[in-house]
C-alpha cells in the first residue's frame, strides 16, 4: 500500500505523521518528497548507503553542424533557446527537458547533456528503507527531482510506501501524491488549516485518490475542521492532541511515538481501517 | 544605422514602453534616412517565461544595431549582447524624443541588465 | 534592487511551512498601514483570512496552453506517446488522450503528430485580485486546484503590487512568500530589498532557514531573521543565534510559543490588533528595527 501524506498548509505535521506511520508499518519505505525543505531525516538519522545526483536533460548545440535555421527556438515553448548568427544560446534554467529541439533539428546539431537539479540519497533507518533528496539552491523545478526520487524508491520493493509530500496544491504536491492508493491530509483547527485543507482535499479528489483527515493540535483552535468534515462527508481518521511536549520533542528531532507512546496503537488501528476501506471499496 | 525602440504604439508619437521583453511593439528607425517601421511583439505578451530572449531575437532579425528601452533583464541583455546589439536603458517619453536623445548621444550605453529576471 | 518606482519591497519567507510567516506579515501590515500587501503564497493563500480585503478588480490568469488530441483525426499511431517525456499521454484501448495534470505544455506531441491531430488549448489557471484591505491596497490570487505556473502568477502579483504602490504613492510593499526554495519562492524574492525569514526553534526550522539563506545569497538579497517559538528548546534557539551570527544575518526578534496567534486568527485579526499582548509589543519592536534598516 502506498500512502501519501499531504496538507496544503505547511507546518501542520505531515512529517510527524509520515515518520510515525513508517515506524508502525512492516516492510515500509519512507520517501521524503519535500525536496525543497526535507526534514524527515532529522527524526530518523538514517545510515545513508547511496548518494546520487539528479539531472534534467538540456540541449547541447554543436556550432559546426548548426545552420542557424531557428527551428529549435521556434518549437521551444519555454523560450529557452535563442538563435543568432548561426549560433544558439541555451538558457538552461528555462529548459524543461522535453527534447523537442533535438527532434526539430534537421542537421542533428543538438545532443543532450544534463543540468544538475539536486541530490538524492537513501539508506536504512531502524530497519525501514529511507529516501530523500535536496533541490539544488537556485533550481526552480522540483517536480523532476520528486519523480526521480520516487522511481528510485520503487526499486526498494517494499510492501508499503509512505510519501511525505510538499505543502501547497500545485505541481510539486501533485507529483508527490500521484500514484498513491490513499492520501492522508494533515491539518490543524485554525482558519488557515481549514482553508488549505479544502484546497488539498479538492486536489486529491481531482486526482481520483481516496483521502482522510488527521486533525493535529486538536483543541488548539476551534471546531472548524470537525464541522467541515461532517458537512463534506470526509472521515477524520485520528485526532492528535495539542500538547507542548510534542512540539518540544519535535524541536530536537524526537518523533511523536517517543513523545506520546500511547499513539502507537492509534496509528496501527488507523492503517488497518484504511486498508480495510480500500479492500472493500 | 538601424535602431530599435520599445514602444507602446505603432508610430513615433507613441510612448516608449519601459519593458523590453513584453513591449507592445518595436519601432525600427533608420538613423540616416529617418525611415521608421513598427514590428509587432504581441506573441510575447503572454509568454510564461523567456519573453526577453524572444524579443531579442525579433530585434536581431530586424538588423538593428542598438536597442533603446526602459529596462532590460539579464537574459534579454545576454541575448542582445550575443547578437552584437548595444543596449540603452532608462529611456521614457515619446519614441520620437528617445530617437532624438539617442542621436544627440544623451543616452548611456548599458553594461549589464538593470532589472532582475523573472521566473 | 526595486523593479519599478521607489517602493521598498520586503519579502517574508521561511523555508519550512507553518512557522508563522503569514501572521508576521499581517502584523507588519497593521503596523505599516497604509502599505501595499502582496500575498505571493498563491498555492495556499491565507493572508486574506486575516486582512479581509474587498475585491475591486479581478484578472484572469492563464497557464501555458496544454495539448489536446482531436479524436476525429487521431489514427492511434502512438507517436505522441513515444515522444512525451512526462508520461502525460494515456492509452486506453488504443484511444489516446492527454493527462492534463501531467502535461508540461511542451507541445512536442503537437509538433510531431503526423496527422496534425493535436491542438494547444488555453487553460484558465486562476485569478488575481486588486483589493482594498484595512491596511491599504492588497494584491492576492487564487490558483485553480492542481495547477502549474505558480511562479508566473507570483510574478504577476508582485508586479501588480509594485504598480499599485507607485500609483497610490505608497513607499512600501510587503510580500508574503510561499514555503520552500523553488520556483514560486524565487519569483517572490525577485526585486526584494530585504528578506525577513521567519523560522522556529526546531531542527527542521533551522535546516530550512539555512537553505533559504543560501538562496538569498544566490540572489544577493540581505536577510533578517525572526525566531518564532523561541522557548520550545533553548539549545536549538542558541544554535540558531550562533549560526546567524556567523552568517552576518541579524536576528531582529524572538517570539515565544504562544496560542495568541491562533486566537487572533480565529477572530480574523492580526496579532497587533488582538487585545494587547506581549507578542504584539515584540512585533512592534521588530517592525521599528525593519524600518530603521531600510531608512
Amino acid at each position: 500500500m502506498r500512502i501519501a501524506i499531504a496538507s496544503g498548509k505547511g507546518g501542520t505535521g505531515k512529517t510527524t505523521v509520515a515518520v510515525a506511520l513508517a515506524r508502525v508499518m512492516d516492510s515500509c519505505v519512507l520517501v521524503d518528497c519535500d525536496v525543497e525543505a526535507p526534514n524527515a531525516h532529522l527524526f530518523l538519522s538514517p545510515e545513508v548507503s547511496h548518494t546520487q545526483e539528479a539531472f534534467v536533460m538540456i540541449p547541447v548545440v554543436d556550432d559546426d553542424k548548426c545552420t542557424g535555421c531557428g527551428e529549435c527556438s521556434r518549437v521551444c515553448q519555454f523560450n529557452a533557446l535563442a538563435v543568432l548568427n548561426k549560433s544558439v544560446l541555451v538558457f538552461e534554467e528555462l529548459c524543461h527537458g522535453c527534447g523537442g529541439c533535438v527532434i526539430a533539428c534537421e542537421p542533428k546539431a543538438i545532443t543532450e547533456g544534463g543540468r544538475l537539479i539536486g541530490t538524492m540519497q537513501w539508506g536504512k533507518a531502524n530497519g525501514m528503507d529511507f529516501f530523500d533528496a535536496k533541490l539544488r539552491i537556485g533550481e526552480p523545478m522540483s517536480p523532476p527531482l520528486i519523480k526521480g526520487l520516487k522511481r528510485q524508491a520503487d526499486l526498494a520493493e517494499a510492501e508499503n510506501m509512505i510519501l511525505d509530500c510538499p505543502p501547497g496544491t500545485t505541481c510539486p504536491m501533485v507529483e508527490a501524491v500521484s500514484g498513491a492508493d490513499y492520501c492522508i491530509l494533515v491539518t490543524e483547527p485554525t482558519p488557515f488549516g481549514l482553508h488549505d485543507l479544502n484546497m488539498a482535499a479538492q486536489a486529491v479528489r481531482d486526482m481520483g485518490i481516496p483521502s482522510g483527515v488527521i486533525l493535529n493540535r486538536a483543541g488548539m483552535g476551534d471546531n472548524c475542521i470537525q464541522e467541515y468534515c461532517r458537512a463534506n462527508g470526509m472521515t477524520i481518521l485520528m485526532e492528535i492532541p495539542h500538547r507542548r511536549e510534542i512540539a518540544e520533542g519535535y524541536a530536537v528531532g524526537k518523533d511523536i511515538l517517543r513523545s506520546m507512546p500511547e499513539l502507537e496503537d492509534e496509528f496501527k488501528n488507523m492503517i488497518k481501517t484504511i486498508n480495510e476501506g480500500l479492500n472493500n471499496g | 544605422m538601424l535602431i530599435c525602440i520599445s514602444s507602446q504604439g505603432a508610430d513615433l508619437s507613441s510612448q516608449v514602453d519601459p519593458r523590453f521583453g513584453r513591449a507592445a511593439q518595436f519601432i525600427v528607425v533608420d538613423t540616416e534616412t529617418g525611415e521608421a517601421k513598427a514590428v509587432d511583439n504581441k506573441q510575447n505578451l503572454q509568454a510564461a517565461q523567456g519573453a526577453g530572449i524572444q524579443a531579442a531575437q525579433t530585434v536581431a532579425n530586424t538588423g538593428a544595431k542598438a536597442v533603446v528601452t526602459g529596462h532590460c533583464g539579464p537574459k534579454a541583455f545576454t541575448t542582445l549582447n550575443a547578437a552584437g546589439i548595444a543596449v540603452f536603458t532608462g529611456s521614457n517619453g515619446t519614441v520620437a524624443q528617445a530617437l532624438e536623445d539617442f542621436k544627440a548621444g544623451k543616452l548611456e550605453k548599458a553594461s549589464g541588465a538593470d532589472v532582475e529576471g523573472h521566473w | 534592487m526595486a523593479e519599478t518606482g521607489k517602493a521598498k519591497t520586503i519579502t517574508i519567507i521561511s523555508g519550512k511551512g507553518g512557522t508563522g510567516k503569514t501572521s508576521v506579515t499581517a502584523a507588519f501590515a497593521s503596523l505599516a498601514a497604509p502599505v501595499v500587501v502582496a500575498d505571493c503564497d498563491v498555492d495556499a493563500a491565507n493572508l486574506h483570512l486575516l486582512l479581509s480585503p474587498t475585491v475591486k478588480n479581478t484578472v484572469e490568469f492563464y497557464a501555458m496552453p496544454a495539448a489536446r488530441i482531436n479524436q476525429d483525426l487521431c489514427t492511434g499511431c502512438g507517436t505522441c506517446h513515444d515522444l512525451c517525456r512526462y508520461e502525460a499521454i494515456l492509452v486506453d484501448d488504443d484511444k489516446y488522450t492527454v493527462d492534463s495534470l501531467g502535461c508540461e505544455a511542451c507541445l512536442v506531441c503537437k509538433e510531431n503528430c503526423p496527422e496534425q491531430a493535436i491542438e494547444a488549448v488555453e487553460r484558465l489557471a486562476g485569478h488575481w485580485y486588486l483589493s482594498q484591505a484595512r491596511t491599504g491596497p492588497m494584491v492576492h490570487a487564487s490558483l485553480g486546484i492542481a495547477q502549474e505556473n505558480s511562479g508566473k502568477l507570483v510574478t504577476e502579483v508582485r508586479k501588480a503590487a509594485a504598480e499599485v504602490a507607485e500609483s497610490n504613492g505608497l513607499g512600501m510593499v510587503l510580500v508574503d512568500g510561499p514555503p520552500g526554495i523553488g520556483c514560486a519562492v524565487m519569483a517572490s524574492l525577485t526585486g526584494a530589498d530585504l528578506v525577513i525569514a521567519v523560522t522556529e526553534a526546531t531542527q527542521s526550522g533551522l535546516k530550512d532557514l539555512m537553505r533559504v539563506h543560501d538562496l538569498c545569497q544566490h540572489f544577493k538579497i540581505p536577510i533578517h531573521i525572526i525566531i518564532n517559538k523561541c522557548d520550545l528548546n533553548p539549545d536549538v534557539t542558541n544554535t540558531v543565534r550562533q549560526w546567524a551570527k556567523g552568517k552576518n544575518a541579524p536576528i531582529i526578534g524572538e517570539i515565544p510559543y504562544d496560542t495568541a496567534f491562533t486566537k487572533a486568527m480565529i477572530e480574523g485579526k492580526t496579532i497587533v490588533e488582538y487585545k494587547s499582548s506581549r507578542i504584539g509589543d515584540r512585533l512592534k519592536e521588530m517592525w521599528q528595527e525593519v524600518v530603521h534598516t531600510l531608512a
